[in-house]
């Protein structure tokens, strides 16, 4: 063992120079030439600026609603509820979640409510929901804000993304760029 | 003939026998040697202490009668297991015995200082020297130094033609017990009173003093680590019951755990073992160690000599062919007399070939008149110079080449050529000359024992190599070696040629067995992996090799092959057995300990059990009584089918592996129907 | 068909088509070939052997390897202890995150060293950035530690009778910058310009639409996440792992990520092939090991699509699966894939909440990691799947008929207990540690452990060690695992589960080769067929369904028959 402490403390100083160090600050040097640098890519509205993949809180009536966040969208500190599935307190919860949103949304029928809109995200910043997630919401945000209904469905429809190469993964929209979308409507 | 030696699987003394013994073996000391079976035995106990609990006034562990149930068969199942083993010992010692008993206590006539004392043979030691004369038996194992005898060997080998045993050369070993026919010989013991290879032997089939095989020790501790796990197993379901709130009552741990471990393998690994060993005694092979045994199931290669085992005994004359220009009943007559002075069996098969012919000794020849030149080893050839001066010489083809040569006669062509044809053929030929001159050829063939080529297709499939070894001229040995279907061949072979092979082969990584009998076998037998030595050879011989083939049957080495087969296959078919079958003994039990507390589990319960209490005892029921059920199979062994090892795996596969999740799902169930009745 | 379904499908092929280029590389890795990378490498790996004073060229028997595997190791958990204690005060700390308390640190160092990655801590409060890079240091060479072990084991099996096993720290080096550190490279650029974060800059402050103030976290995360899938390392970045979008921005990061989970693992297999010449062999473990990973991934991903029956019968449509814990972009397939993917190599970064997973569906990552051989952790899932093969010909072997043979070298007495000790330690450990911790909560209901009550509270503490005991580094996360006795426990079970499974393999292989080999015959039992591999899958099937079933039946199948 002796014979091997020697090599064994110089490589792990070798190794730390190099895996930690060099590799970190070759992988810095692309970070530039990436997106605004690697510092996580942003939308910027009139001087304003918000992270485009970070889910934000959406609480109002004229919003499109986030998923729920068992972080409340804590973007320093990510996480799921870790609720099992046949927890009844979770379940409670859902059944919280889902008279809350039909009194928001009257006109909405219990079936039609995706299960996104009643379940919180794996990382609390989920910042998608599903196109049926937007349109049940339509209803309300047109009664908030008081501009048709066919107005706002077409502005959902315009920002749905499509699965990548339209081949792998799932249909959806970012509700932050819709939400900005929609302030900008009128 | 073969004495027949088959016995009843289930003979009433030796079941009787072994009923008692299994009851003996409860001693833990004793059973400590099986670890599977031994944690049963702690299980027992502990039931028992259960049952003195509740009667003690304990309310929480079922009633009296439910715990005493799972008491008496653990109690049984260990006893079954007891059982197989002293039934599989009692069988082993029973066939030893009956060759121990041809060396009762008989008088032996002890030459000590130029006097014979008669003393009993049992105080005969090694070094001493006895004579036997026609009609005595001989007293110990030894071998003659004076005389020669014919001996009745029936009682060892069943064979009941007498042999003929003589001092020097490679028969000269007796065996106590045989009886001497004729003649007298001197004979010097060569083993210590209780040290034979028999007295070997009958340790082996007693498993207190038999020492496990190096794949029986690997074996112990894949299923010491079964125990284990299933110790684990059992052990962390009690704080797992605490959180899920249910209460598991001690039974039900100690069932759960005889049911999980390999209780099957485990009972009846030793009685495999045993068996083992029996079934080679059966065979009339004596083996000196278990492993020996178990290493014939690995081997990679074999050497068998020609003679005797390959064809049948010796070369015989076939056919008279007469140089050009010679006549051809002159020729025979020529052959005939040279051969007079030829005793070798060759020699007297041409004599035997030239009367068949229609031709005789010549009236006019008488013995006066004549000079016979005897066949040595030296000169390879035989002859006779006949009273005219004629000089006729018959023997190998160089040495009576080199006769004509010297004489200056050239070879002719045509016999040239006919020689070859011969050897290109099998066959050998001899060459005969009159006058230093040429005359003819004769031919010598080898008769390929019948159904041999089929016994080493056998072999073939099971992936042993075959060789012969033979003196015979390296073309002569090809045609042979096709003929009969040897993989290999070692032509004009000397001792220690084999040695040599042999040590080829091992360097190659090969397992490697050989039959002998003789002294100059000895070297080669200790080299081989398996030496078979035949209970005739020379005591040397028989020292040397690691089992001792009584019957002298050089082909034994391929039966001895399968017994090591299936030894190791019938081990790993009901370990693959036992383990499967804890499927649905966890189906069985798992569900029946949560009944109260978690009612969902009742999904689990496939096979519709009536109750806990039911279901828990069938488990341990079927644990138990599969193992007498499986004992016949433990004894006789699997049979082996040499088919290749993918194959054999697969057929293994499907029938013990399979079958052993399947059979415990139908056993439980109906025990269950019939236990529920009573519950 | 469902995009959602191709998308899974084509991660798989995608992964299989690049892990045979990859095999036949690492083969010529592990047996000094050249390679296209040698003209950059070459001058770095000597320049790594010259400072360390290591002669790359000296063999090693494998008591050698061990003692060096062994010190290295030491060597890295004291310093890794050293940082992790300290991180507070030192530099590259612009969030202000505290320095570890002992028990953290130890469960932090030994988890990030034994290549498990079982965060009790959460990356955005937990460690400051040079804490990050130190872990990411474990990352690479970690893992690089368990593919030279194997490289050891390979180079054991070969065909002769050998005693010196190349050298240790030659296969360890190569491993790391020849394969872990390219593959790196590729990956964390993909990730960067995906929206991947790569600065050290700390906590931004953004006021959002509706006004109010959230903070978020960044860092260098990139060059992180690139290695923490490819070492099957699984320690991410930020707390909840892939899951976060700037972990794992969209569907097409999801696949590069997803791919670099099991990519090495499944080529080390198919390097075993091209570097012993017997690619039947190397189809064989492959095969077992996918029917496996087959077995574990359709349910869970029907299960997963087929949403939680519990919501469904609340009146809400569960046609887009069961979401909670899940990501939109991501889709219950997608997640469903990456939990089984995860588990069964040993890697443990998870893109959704496991503990969120249907009662089933979260039973079969327990089993992927019980199982801990199909495909594994890099290099070490091989040495698992090893000890199986070994206990598969030895009762194989008997039921043919023979001495049982690996690769024509006689499997004894000795060989088999180092397999079954190796073998009995997964279960010891994970059911003894569980049965501990359920005796303790029995006792003490008050404790803040578990999130879940009943049968899922138990999953919650078995899912943990098993977790720990396969050196995977998931987790049911609602346990309340930052505590003395978890991190103590867990730090235990790590330790012992990753070294003695190397120790083990490595030292049956090193008696194998040493013995005499034996040539094949048509008695032989051939290791490289059909038949050979359903008896291996058979033995693991049976030993671990016998090991396990007892505690499933108590957790994750008593939740679903209630259900």
């Amino acid at each position: 063992m002796k014979s091997h402490l020697i090599p064994a403390i110089l490589l792990t100083i070798c190794c730390n120079i190099f895996f930690s160090g060099i590799y970190t600050v070759a992988m810095l040097g692309v970070a530039q030439i990436a997106p605004n640098q690697g510092k996580g890519e942003i939308v910027t509205v009139n001087g304003k600026y918000y992270y485009e993949n970070i889910a934000q809180k959406f609480t109002d009536d004229k919003y499109f609603w986030s998923r729920p966040s068992a972080v409340d969208y804590n973007a320093a500190g990510s996480g799921g509820s870790n609720k099992g599935p046949t927890n009844p307190d979770y379940l409670a919860q859902v059944q919280a979640r889902i008279d809350t949103f039909l009194a928001h949304n009257p006109s909405v029928k219990k079936s039609e409510i995706p299960a996104e809109l009643v379940t919180a995200s794996g990382s609390g910043q989920d910042p998608n929901l599903s196109p049926q997630g937007a349109f049940v919401q339509v209803a309300r945000i047109a009664t908030a804000r008081n501009i048709s209904e066919e107005k706002i469905t077409s502005l959902v429809n315009e920002s749905i993304e499509k699965p990548l190469l339209g081949l792998f993964g799932t249909t959806k929209v970012n509700v932050l760029k819709l939400n900005i979308a929609l302030d900008n409507l009128k | 003939m073969k004495r027949q030696r088959k016995t009843p699987l289930f003979q009433r003394d030796l079941v009787n026998e072994a009923l008692k013994q299994s009851f003996i073996k409860l001693n833990p000391k004793i059973l400590f040697r099986n670890p599977v079976m031994f944690t049963v035995e702690v299980g027992t106990v502990v039931m028992l202490a259960v049952c003195i609990w509740i009667l003690m006034g304990e309310r929480d562990q079922g009633s009296l009668a439910y715990n005493l149930s799972i008491f008496f068969i653990l109690l049984i199942t260990v006893l079954f297991a007891n059982f197989a083993e002293a039934l599989a010992e009692a069988r082993g010692k029973a066939q030893a015995d009956s060759l121990r008993k041809t060396r009762e206590e008989t008088p032996a006539k002890l030459l000590a200082n130029g006097t014979v004392k008669t003393i009993s043979s049992s105080q005969l030691t090694k070094g001493n020297i006895f004579i036997c004369e026609a009609g005595d038996i001989i007293p110990s194992d030894g071998e003659i130094i004076e005389g020669i005898a014919t001996i009745d060997e029936s009682a060892i080998t069943g064979e009941s033609a007498p042999v003929i045993r003589e001092s020097g050369g490679d028969k000269s070993s007796v065996t106590g017990g045989t009886k001497v026919l004729s003649d007298k010989i001197k004979v010097v013991v060569t083993t210590q009173p209780g040290e034979s290879f028999l007295d070997k032997m009958i340790a082996l089939v007693e498993n207190a003093s038999r020492q496990k095989t190096p794949n029986e020790i690997s074996l112990t501790i894949l299923l010491s680590g079964f125990t284990l796990i299933f110790i684990i197993v059992c052990a962390t379901l009690q704080p797992f019951s605490l959180y899920a709130k249910t209460h598991i009552p001690v039974s039900a741990y100690v069932s759960l755990f005889v049911c999980l471990i390999p209780t099957t393998i485990g009972g009846l690994l030793s009685a495999i073992g045993i068996a083992g060993m029996d079934r080679a005694l059966r065979a009339n092979v004596i083996a000196k160690s278990g492993k020996s045994v178990e290493t014939a199931g690995d081997l990679d290669t074999i050497l068998l000599d020609k003679t005797g085992t390959i064809t049948i005994g010796n070369r015989k004359a076939t056919g008279f062919y007469p140089a050009n220009g010679v006549n051809e009943s002159a020729f025979i007559q020529n052959c005939l007399i040279a051969s007079l002075a030829d005793e070798t069996p060759e020699g007297k098969s041409i004599v035997e070939l030239a009367n068949q012919k229609g031709t005789t000794i010549p009236v006019d020849f008488s013995k006066e008149k004549i000079t016979l030149i005897k066949f040595t080893a030296e000169t390879r050839s035989s002859g006779i110079n006949l009273s005219d001066g004629t000089r006729i010489r018959k023997g190998a083809f160089d040495a009576i080449k080199k006769i004509a040569a010297d004489a200056g006669n050239s070879f002719p062509k045509e016999t040239e050529d006919r020689l070859k044809e011969i050897s290109s053929n099998g066959g050998t030929p001899l060459v005969v000359s009159e006058n230093e001159r040429i005359i003819g050829v004769i031919e010598l063939q080898d008769i390929i024992k019948p159904g041999i080529q089929e016994r080493f297709q056998r072999l073939r499939k099971m992936g042993v190599k075959t060789v012969m070894v033979t003196g015979d001229n390296p073309l002569t040995a090809k045609y042979i070696a096709e003929k009969a279907g040897v993989d290999d061949f070692i032509a004009e072979a000397k001792p220690e040629d084999k040695m040599i092979y042999i040590r080829k082969e091992q360097q190659g990584g090969k397992l490697v067995a050989m039959m002998g009998d003789g002294t100059n076998d000895a070297p080669a037998l200790a080299q081989a992996d398996v030496g078979v030595a035949m209970n005739s050879g020379t005591a040397a011989a028989k020292e040397a090799g690691n089992m001792v083939d009584l019957d002298n049957d050089p082909t034994k080495l391929i039966e001895v092959v399968e017994i090591g087969k299936q030894l190791l296959m019938t081990r790993g078919t009901l370990t693959t057995f036992s383990i499967a079958n804890d499927v649905a003994k966890y189906f069985a039990i798992v569900p029946a300990l949560f009944i109260t507390s978690i009612p969902a589990l009742q999904s689990l319960n496939i096979m519709n059990l009536s109750n806990p209490q039911t279901a828990i005892l069938s488990a341990v029921i079927f644990n138990a009584i599969i193992i007498p059920l499986l004992i016949p199979l433990a004894l006789k062994g699997v049979a082996y089918r040499p088919i290749g090892a993918s194959k054999l795996l697969r057929r293994n596969l499907l029938v013990y592996g399979l079958g052993g999740v399947a059979v415990p799902f139908v056993g439980i169930k109906l025990i269950d129907l019939i236990v529920s009745l009573f519950v | 068909m469902n995009t959602e379904i191709i998308g899974v499908i084509s991660i798989y092929v995608l992964t299989l088509a690049l892990a045979y280029l990859l095999g036949k590389y690492i083969a010529k890795v592990f047996s000094g070939e050249k390679t296209f990378l040698d003209p950059v490498l070459n001058p770095l790996d000597n320049l790594f052997f010259r400072i360390s004073k290591i002669d790359p060229l000296s063999e090693m028997d494998w008591k050698e390897s061990l003692v060096a595997l062994l010190t290295v190791n030491i060597v890295w958990f004291l310093f890794g202890m050293l940082v992790m204690m300290n991180m507070g005060w030192l530099p590259l700390n612009p969030d202000e995150n505290p320095s570890m308390p002992a028990d953290q640190a130890f469960n932090t160092v030994v988890s990030f060293v034994s290549n498990t990655n079982l965060q009790h801590y959460s990356g955005e409060t937990g460690v400051s950035y040079l804490g990050q890079l130190i872990l990411q240091l474990f990352q690479f060479i970690s893992a690089g530690a368990g593919m030279a072990a194997a490289a050891v084991v390979f180079n054991a099996m070969k065909e002769r009778t050998a005693d010196k096993l190349g050298n240790f720290y030659n296969y360890f080096i190569k491993s790391c910058t020849r394969i872990l550190l390219p593959l790196s490279f590729i990956v964390a650029i993909i990730l960067m310009f995906n929206g991947t974060p790569m600065t050290f800059l700390g906590k931004d402050q953004v006021i959002t639409m509706q006004g109010d103030t959230m903070n978020v976290s960044r860092g260098p995360a990139a060059a992180m996440v690139a290695i923490k899938q490819l070492g099957t390392n699984g320690g991410g970045f930020y707390g909840a792992n892939s899951s976060v979008p700037f972990e794992n921005p969209n569907y097409f990061t999801n696949m590069i990520e997803n791919i670099s989970i099991d990519l090495i693992p499944i080529a080390l297999v198919f390097a075993l092939g091209f570097y012993l010449r017997r690619k039947k062999l190397a189809w064989m473990i492959f095969g077992v090991m996918t029917a496996g990973y087959l077995c574990l991934l359709i349910p869970t991903l029907s299960l997963e699509m087929g949403g939680n029956p519990m919501i469904a019968k609340m009146g809400i449509d569960q046609s887009s699966g069961s979401m909670e814990g899940k990501e939109i972009r991501f889709g219950p397939a997608a997640s469903a894939f990456w939990a089984i993917t995860t588990t069964v190599t040993s890697n443990g970064s998870v893109n959704s909440m496991h503990d969120s997973l249907t009662p089933l569906s979260g039973m079969f990552p327990m089993l992927g990691m019980q199982i801990n051989a199909l495909y594994g952790g890099v290099g070490v899932g091989f040495l698992n799947f090893y000890i199986f093969i070994i206990i598969a010909v030895f009762i194989a072997g008997l039921m043919v008929g023979r001495t049982p043979e690996f690769l024509g070298k006689k499997v004894e007495a000795k060989e088999m207990k180092i397999a079954m000790i190796i073998f009995l330690l997964h279960p010891l450990l994970i059911l003894v540690f569980t049965g501990l911790a359920s005796y303790i909560i029995h006792l003490h209901p008050e404790y803040p452990w578990l999130n879940n009550p009943g049968y899922h509270g138990f999953s919650e503490m078995l899912y943990e060690y098993t977790s720990s005991s396969a050196n995977n580094g998931s987790g049911f996360e609602g346990l309340g695992d930052n505590t003395p006795w978890w991190n103590v426990t867990c730090g235990i079970v790590m330790l012992i589960a990753r070294f003695l499974p190397i120790i083990g393999p490595v030292a049956i292989a090193g008696i194998l080769a040493k013995k005499k080999y034996i040539p094949e015959s048509s008695g032989t039992l051939r290791t490289d067929t059909a038949s050979f591999g359903i008896m291996v899958f058979a033995v693991i099937v049976i030993l671990v369904a016998l090991s396990f079933f007892t505690a499933l039946a108590l957790g994750p199948l008593a939740e679903y028959l209630s259900m």
